[in-house]
């Protein structure tokens, strides 16, 4: 069953580490039409920042491409962002999702991008396979708006 | 001021070097700091390096995997280590990763 979503936004950039800075201002400019809390706009701002790092970092790790990202607003206020790139591919997806296992270690890497994703979203999603490419869908719900009854 | 990219301070007073890093500490920001972190500790050598996070705009497990670095890094040379006043952006990191128990965290006034 497709939902329909109410409005949807789709940027495609290259794989440069600038640009994770821009992918989180877009998502937060698009989740903020919502009017989320100063924690829901943060969480999902540092959950695009940690999925798209991954395809710079680890996607593109000896090459160079383009990444998309695609923001749905579905009904009750409920965000599906979608992270995709044609980089190396995940071999084993359940490892790499484990806390702190990184295949980069040399350079910091603390290995909790998926874990922080998990953390700060309501589901993450990810598919991928050697030499074709990844695509990370991350959902989060945003918490009902709370109207201030007014008094005479 | 919608993109601010990363930058590093530094104050020495007595034997502690303080870095007072500003900006969105994420993974393209960090390498930057990385580098004139180190830089600054192996020219100064101080007993004490202490990592101001108040003007941290942003930070995700990039910037936690920098600070834990210089965590690292600092335990090798037996320099005692210190983050001081992370903003919120930087506590909820810290939190989220439970690395509050690793880290020495000191709020205030020197």
């Amino acid at each position: 069953m497709k939902i329909k979503s109410e409005n949807e936004l789709s940027v495609t950039f290259p794989s440069l580490s600038s640009n994770e800075g821009i992918a989180r201002a877009v998502a937060g400019i698009f989740v903020s039409q919502q009017n989320p809390t100063i924690d829901e706009l943060a969480d999902i701002k540092c959950a695009v920042s940690e999925a798209v790092t991954n395809s710079i970092v680890h996607g593109y790790k000896n090459s160079f491409g383009d990444i998309q990202m695609t923001i749905k607003l579905l009904p009750e206020r409920t965000f599906k962002i979608e992270i995709k790139d044609k980089g190396i591919g995940i071999p084993d997806i359940a490892a790499a999702m484990e806390p702190l296992f990184t295949t980069d270690a040399e350079n910091e890497r603390s290995g909790l991008g998926f874990s922080i994703m998990e953390s700060f979203m309501d589901t993450v999603s990810v598919r991928s396979s050697p030499g074709k490419g990844c695509r990370v869908v991350m959902v989060k719900k945003l918490s009902p708006i709370r109207r201030t009854p007014i008094h005479n | 001021m919608l993109h601010k990219t990363a930058d590093v301070k530094f104050t020495k007073e007595s034997s502690t070097l303080t870095a007072h890093i500003e900006g969105e500490i994420d993974h393209h920001g960090a390498a930057t700091v990385r580098r004139l972190i180190d830089t600054e500790i192996a020219e100064t050598l101080p007993e004490t390096l202490c990592l101001d996070l108040s003007g941290v705009r942003f930070m995700d497990s990039s910037g936690l995997g920098l600070i834990l670095g210089r965590y690292n890094n600092a335990a090798k040379f037996g320099i005692s280590f210190t983050v001081k006043d992370p903003s919120p952006s930087a506590k909820r990191i810290i939190s989220a990763a439970g690395a509050e128990r690793i880290i020495k965290i000191v709020y205030g006034e020197n």
